[in-house]
C-alpha cells in the first residue's frame, strides 16, 4: 500500500489524485466520506455509545513544484511548494503537469565549470527543467505556466524491512491512517486526510472547524538524522527504534497527558517508542491545537530518512509499530473515563 | 503589591508548563470573581459577571525557559527554548527544574567571541556524572526556568518573570479594586504567549469579548544610550498605541487616555517597531475585537533580571479598574 | 475611474487608523448598494443583492485593502525633531525628504531630514539606511509641537499625482486604493449586466500588518465565495520577466494552493470569452494578500485573486495603468454574472 500512495503524484493545491487513491482503501459502507472546501478528505464513523469524538488525521500533501514560466529557448523555470532544499534539485528526473511530461533537471557539466563555480550550490533561480523542446512555442503545447513538477522516484525494497521513496512525508502518515480506521472503536472516529499542509496546514483548521473533535491526533513523517555527520543530539529520531512521540515542534507544544498517556500505553502493550528529540518544524498540530476553544492534540511520527527528497527511507518495521501504537492508544482512549483533557470549573 | 509580585515571580511557570502559576492565580482570584474555570490550553478564565458589555483583561502566565531535547551519555543535558531566550543572557546562567534539580548552563568549547555563541553548542550541567544519573533527575522533555532572585530597590523591583508576571499583578490588584461593575470581566491569565500568542487564541474565541485590554510590559528606554524610547520606569503605565503584532484600536486607546485623565494616573505612549502580546490574537478574533495594549515599563526584558517600578503597576491597576467602569 | 482613483488615493489610512476614509468609502459604496455599515475594526462593508434571480441567496464577497504604508511618531525630541517607527513595509531609502503629513491633534506638515552631501563621507553614504537614524522635521520646536503632536500620532505621506504617458498613473497608495477603484468600478458594471449573487463588496483595513480586517470581515460575512484584489509586482529593469507583470496588458489572475482550480479556470474562460486580456500570476503558496486569510476562514472559502500590475511598490510613486483597472472591473463583472449558477453547478 505504501507503494501505491507513494507513487501518487499530489501537492499542496494538486491532491485530485491522491485523494481518489486514499479513498480507494476506505469503507464506504462503515464511513461517511466527504471532501471540504479546500480539499481535504474526511472519512467519519459514528460513536454506537461514547459521546466522544476523536480525529486522528495526516496530511496528503507531497512536497512539489509549479512552472513559473517557459524561457524562449523552451525550459521551465519552477518554484517550490513549501521547503526545500535547492541542493537536491540538480541532476533529477520530473514529471510536468496532468499529462506527466517527462523532464530532467540538469547541470553544467564538470568539465565546463570554472574555478570556484563547483564549489557553490545551485539556486532553484537557476535551474530549469528540460522536457527537450527547442522554443517556447514547441514547449507551450505541452505545458503551462501553473502546472505541478513531480520528482520521479520509483519506490525501492531495500530488504531487512527498509524501503524507499519519495512522498514518505506524508503518504506514511496517511498509510498509517488508513490501516486505523479499519478497526472498530465506539466513539466517533474522524479520520481526515488534510491537504496543503506542506504550504502553511492550510487544511487543519478548516477540518477542525468542520469536525469539532474532543482530541486530536496527527500522524506525521517527521526527520530521522542518524547518519554520518550529524552531533548526536540533533539526530532527532533513529530509524528502527518506533514511533516517535512527539513533545514540541515550532508550532505546538503536545498535550502533556495525552503524550503521558500514549508511552504509558506504548509500554502497556510493549511496543517500541522513541521520543522526537527536536524542537523544529510544524505540523497540523500547530493550527488544530489552538482551534476554536483549543482541541488536546498530541503528533506521533514515523522516522523517515533523507525527508523531504525524492529519496527518503523508511522502515517498515517502524511503519508497522505506529499503527499497532496508534490503534492500542485509541483503544486505551475508548476506555478511558476519567481523562479530563479540557480543563473546567475550578 | 510587593508581596504579589513575589509570590507570583517566585513560581515556576514556564510556556506549556504554566500550572503552578495558574494555581497561584486561581487562589488570589477567588474572593474576586464569581466564577473561575481553566481550558485545554491551561488558560485561566476568571469571570466578574455583569449585564453590561464583557470585557476581556488579558495578562500570560508563562515565563521564557529551556525544554530538555537529549541527555548524553555523560549526563549533560541538551536544551531549546521555551519562547525567546537570547543566548547571551544564558550562558551561565542557572536553571531549576519542577522537581528541585538545579542546573547551569555551559557551552562546548569557551567562546571566544560573541559570534561564536551559540544555543545548539550550549549544554545544561546538573552534575550528574552519566546518563544513568541524569535520568534519575530529569527527563527529555522536562521544563526548567530561570533562576533570578527577586529583590526591592525603593520603588524598582527586580526579578526574574516579570515579563509577565507583572502584567497578571496588575490584572489581580484590578479585580481586587474594581468593586461594583455593571460591565462582564473576564480576567484571563493566558498560557504560552512567548511560544507564539497561542493560549490566548482559544481563549478569546470561548470568552467572545466585545473589547479586550492586554497588559504585558514592554521595553523602557531610560538606561545609558537606550535607543530612543520615550518610555520611562516610574512615569506611568503605557499605552502602547502599536507593536509588530497589533495596532491599538483608536476608541479603546481614547478610553485609556481618558480614564488616565479623569482620575489624575500618570500615563506614557510607546510606539514599537517590534515584539509582539496577545493582543495580536485577540483582536483579530472571530468578527474582530476592538483592544489595546497596556504595558508596564520594563528593563532588561527577558534577563533573568528584570526590573519594573511598582507605582507603574500600581497605576496600571488603578486606570484599569476604573477604565472597564466607563466602557 | 481616473477621479475616484484620484480622490482615493488622496485619503490618509493608516493601519488600525482608516477612519479617516471609512466615510469617503461609504458614501461610494451607498451609490450602488442596498446596505452599508462599518464594522468594529473599521471594515467598510457594502451589499448589493442580486438583480438576477436564482432564488439561492448566496454571497460573494469582493475584497480590497484600503490602509496604506504608513509611520507613527516614536519620540519627539528636545529639539523638536520627530523620530518614527514603520507601520507596514518601508524601504527606509524611499524616506530621504519625503514630505509627510502627521496626524496630531491638527494634520503637520513635515519633510524627512537629510544631510547635505558636502557633509556626507563617502563611508557613510555606502551603508544601509536604519529608520531609527531618521527623523522628521516640521520647522517647530518641542513646545510648539506639545500641544499638536504626541507618541502614537501616524504619519502619511503627502499626496502627489502624476499622470503619465500611455494612462498611466503615478502616487501614494496606489497599493491597494487602485483595488477600491476598482471595486467601484465592478459596481457600476454589475449594474449594467446584472449578477445572480448578492455581492459583498469589503473595503478590508490592516491588510499591510497582516491581513487582519481580511479575517475578521470574512467571518462576520460567511461569504459562499470571495475575490480578492490587489496589486502585484508591475515590470522594470533588474527584475526576472517570471517575478513581474506588464503594465496595461491587463490583469493577473493567479493559480496556485491559495486560489480554488475551478473558479480559477472560470474566471480565466470569462476573459477569453469577452476578450480581455490577462496574465497568469503563479503563487507556489501564500499569495502575501487577503486571499491567504479568506481563503481558511471557517470551513474554508473558494477564493481567487486578482492583480493589477504596480510598479515600485510601498514607495511615493506607486505606478499603474488605469486601463488595467477597468479591465479588472469588467472581468469581475463579467465573472460575478452568473457566478450563482456556476456555484451550483461545482456544488460549492
Amino acid at each position: 500500500m505504501i507503494k501505491d500512495l507513494t507513487a501518487v503524484m499530489g501537492a499542496s493545491g494538486d491532491e485530485y489524485d491522491i485523494r481518489e487513491e486514499i479513498r480507494k482503501h476506505i469503507n464506504n459502507d462503515t464511513y461517511v466520506v466527504t471532501t471540504d472546501s479546500i480539499g481535504s478528505l474526511y472519512a467519519v464513523r459514528k460513536a454506537t455509545k461514547s459521546e466522544k469524538k476523536i480525529m486522528v488525521t495526516a496530511h496528503m500533501d507531497e512536497l512539489g513544484f509549479m512552472v513559473t514560466s517557459v524561457t524562449d529557448s523552451g525550459m521551465l523555470k519552477i518554484k517550490a511548494l513549501g521547503g526545500f532544499d535547492d541542493r537536491v534539485l540538480p541532476s533529477k528526473s520530473v514529471r510536468v503537469g496532468k499529462n506527466k511530461i517527462p523532464g530532467v533537471v540538469g547541470l553544467k557539466p564538470v568539465h565546463l565549470q570554472e574555478g570556484d563555480e563547483k564549489k557553490q550550490n545551485a539556486k532553484m533561480k537557476q535551474l530549469l527543467v528540460d522536457i527537450g523542446c527547442f522554443n517556447k512555442e514547441e514547449a507551450e503545447k505541452l505545458v503551462s505556466p501553473g502546472d505541478y513538477v513531480y520528482y520521479e522516484s520509483e519506490f525501492v525494497d531495500m530488504g531487512n524491512g527498509i524501503i524507499k521513496s519519495k512522498a514518505l512525508d506524508n503518504r506514511t502518515g496517511c498509510g498509517v491512517l488508513i490501516e486505523v480506521l479499519k478497526e472498530e472503536f465506539d466513539f466517533t472516529l474522524q479520520g481526515c486526510f488534510t491537504v496543503q499542509e506542506e504550504v502553511g496546514l492550510r487544511g487543519a483548521g478548516i477540518a477542525a472547524y468542520n469536525l469539532k473533535p474532543d482530541i486530536a491526533l496527527v500522524l506525521e513523517g517527521t526527520t530521522c538524522s542518524d547518519v554520518p555527520g550529524e552531533e548526536e543530539h540533533k539526530v532527532v529520531t533513529r530509524l528502527g527504534q518506533g514511533p516517535a512521540v512527539s513533545i514540541i515542534d515550532r508550532y505546538s507544544y503536545s498535550n502533556r497527558r495525552l503524550v503521558d498517556l500514549i508511552l504509558e500505553t506504548a509500554k502497556d502493550n510493549n511496543i517500541k517508542v522513541q521520543i522526537r528529540e527536536g524542537v523544529g518544524g510544524g505540523n497540523d498540530s500547530g493550527k488544530i491545537q489552538t482551534s476554536l476553544e483549543g482541541i488536546p492534540t498530541a503528533m506521533i511520527a514515523i522516522p523517515c530518512r533523507y525527508i523531504h527528497s525524492p529519496s527518503s527511507v523508511m522502515s517498515m518495521d517502524d511503519f508497522d509499530n505506529t499503527v499497532r501504537l496508534v490503534k492500542a492508544v485509541l483503544r486505551r482512549l475508548e476506555n478511558e473515563k476519567e481523562l479530563n483533557l479540557s480543563g473546567g470549573k475550578l | 503589591m510587593i508581596e504579589l509580585i513575589r509570590k507570583l515571580t517566585d513560581v515556576n511557570g514556564v510556556s506549556g508548563n504554566e500550572e503552578a502559576a495558574a494555581a497561584l492565580i486561581a487562589d488570589e482570584m477567588k474572593p474576586y470573581v464569581d466564577e473561575i474555570r481553566t481550558d485545554t490550553l491551561g488558560n485561566l478564565i476568571c469571570v466578574k459577571k455583569g449585564k453590561g458589555k464583557r470585557i476581556m483583561l488579558a495578562a500570560h502566565m508563562d515565563e521564557i525557559g529551556i525544554i530538555v531535547t537529549h541527555i548524553d551519555d555523560k549526563g549533560f543535558l541538551r536544551f531549546t527554548g521555551l519562547g525567546g531566550i537570547n543566548h547571551f543572557y544564558s550562558l551561565y546562567q542557572k536553571v531549576a527544574f519542577t522537581n528541585g534539580t538545579i542546573g547551569v548552563i555551559g557551552h562546548e568549547e569557551e567562546p571566544g567571541e560573541l559570534k561564536d555563541l551559540m544555543l545548539d553548542k550550549m549544554y545544561i550541567d546538573i552534575g550528574a556524572g552519566s546518563r544513568e544519573e541524569a535520568v534519575k533527575k530529569v527527563k527529555v522533555g522536562d521544563a526548567a526556568a530561570f533562576i533570578g532572585s527577586f529583590a526591592v530597590n525603593g520603588d524598582m523591583v527586580v526579578s526574574k518573570a516579570l515579563d509577565d508576571r507583572s502584567g497578571c499583578a496588575v490584572l489581580i490588584e484590578t479585580a481586587r479594586q474594581v468593586g461594583d461593575c455593571e460591565n462582564e470581566i473576564y480576567f484571563v491569565f493566558t498560557t504560552q504567549e512567548e511560544l507564539g500568542l497561542r493560549g490566548a487564541k482559544p481563549a478569546a474565541y470561548a470568552v467572545e469579548p466585545e473589547m479586550a485590554i492586554v497588559v504585558d510590559v514592554s521595553g523602557a528606554g531610560d538606561t545609558p544610550k537606550a535607543k530612543t524610547l520615550p518610555v520611562k520606569c516610574g512615569d506611568g503605565p503605557a499605552i502602547k498605541v502599536m507593536d509588530k503584532s497589533a495596532v491599538s484600536h483608536p476608541e479603546v486607546k481614547q478610553l485609556l487616555v481618558e480614564t488616565a485623565k479623569k482620575i489624575g494616573i500618570p500615563y506614557q505612549f510607546k510606539v514599537a517597531a517590534a515584539g509582539g502580546t496577545d493582543a495580536g490574537v485577540i483582536s483579530v478574533s472571530r468578527g474582530g475585537v476592538p483592544t489595546a495594549m497596556l504595558a508596564i515599563p520594563c528593563r532588561y526584558i527577558h534577563s533573568p533580571a528584570e526590573m519594573v517600578n511598582i507605582n507603574d503597576m500600581a497605576n496600571a491597576a488603578k486606570l484599569l479598574a476604573e477604565a472597564v467602569k466607563n466602557a | 475611474m481616473k477621479d475616484i482613483l484620484k480622490q482615493l488615493t488622496g485619503f490618509s489610512g493608516p493601519p488600525g487608523h482608516e477612519k479617516m476614509l471609512t466615510g469617503f468609502i461609504s458614501d461610494l459604496f451607498s451609490k450602488y448598494c442596498d446596505e452599508v455599515k462599518i464594522d468594529k475594526l473599521y471594515n467598510v462593508i457594502g451589499i448589493k443583492r442580486a438583480n438576477r434571480g436564482s432564488g439561492t441567496r448566496r454571497k460573494v464577497m469582493v475584497a480590497a485593502h484600503i490602509d496604506e504604508i504608513s509611520m507613527m511618531v516614536s519620540d519627539v525630541d528636545e529639539r523638536g525633531f520627530i523620530r518614527f517607527a514603520p507601520l507596514g513595509g518601508i524601504d527606509p531609502r524611499i524616506l530621504l525628504a519625503q514630505e509627510t503629513i502627521i496626524h496630531g491633534r491638527k494634520q503637520v506638515y513635515g519633510v524627512v531630514g537629510t544631510k547635505p552631501p558636502h557633509l556626507i563621507s563617502d563611508e557613510e553614504k555606502k551603508k544601509p539606511m536604519e529608520i531609527d537614524k531618521l527623523y522628521i522635521d516640521t520647522g517647530m520646536s518641542r513646545d510648539q509641537l506639545a500641544s499638536l503632536v504626541e507618541v502614537g500620532d501616524t504619519i502619511t505621506f503627502k499626496h502627489h499625482w502624476t499622470e503619465l504617458q500611455n494612462g498611466l498613473v503615478s502616487s501614494k497608495s496606489l497599493d491597494n486604493r487602485g483595488g477600491a477603484a476598482a471595486v467601484i468600478g465592478l459596481l457600476q458594471e454589475a449594474d449594467r449586466h446584472g449578477h445572480d449573487i448578492d455581492i459583498v463588496c469589503v473595503a478590508t483595513v490592516q491588510e499591510e500588518v497582516g491581513l487582519r480586517g481580511a479575517v475578521t470581515s470574512a467571518y462576520g460575512i460567511q461569504p459562499d465565495t470571495a475575490v480578492v484584489i490587489d496589486a502585484c509586482h508591475g515590470d522594470m529593469p533588474g527584475l526576472d520577466s517570471d517575478e513581474v507583470f506588464k503594465l496595461g496588458k491587463g490583469p493577473a489572475i493567479a493559480v496556485g494552493p491559495n486560489i480554488h482550480p475551478q473558479l480559477g479556470a472560470y474566471l480565466k474562460q470569462i476573459a477569453v470569452e469577452q476578450g480581455i486580456p490577462y496574465q497568469v500570476d503563479v503563487e507556489a503558496g501564500n499569495t502575501g494578500t487577503d486571499a491567504w486569510a479568506i481563503q481558511v476562514s471557517r470551513s474554508g472559502i473558494p477564493t481567487v485573486l486578482v492583480s493589477f500590475p504596480l510598479r515600485y511598490m510601498h514607495t511615493t510613486v506607486e505606478t499603474v495603468s488605469l486601463e488595467d483597472l477597468d479591465y479588472i472591473s469588467k472581468l469581475l463583472a463579467y465573472y460575478i454574472n452568473n457566478l450563482g449558477g456556476k456555484l451550483e453547478e461545482l456544488a460549492l
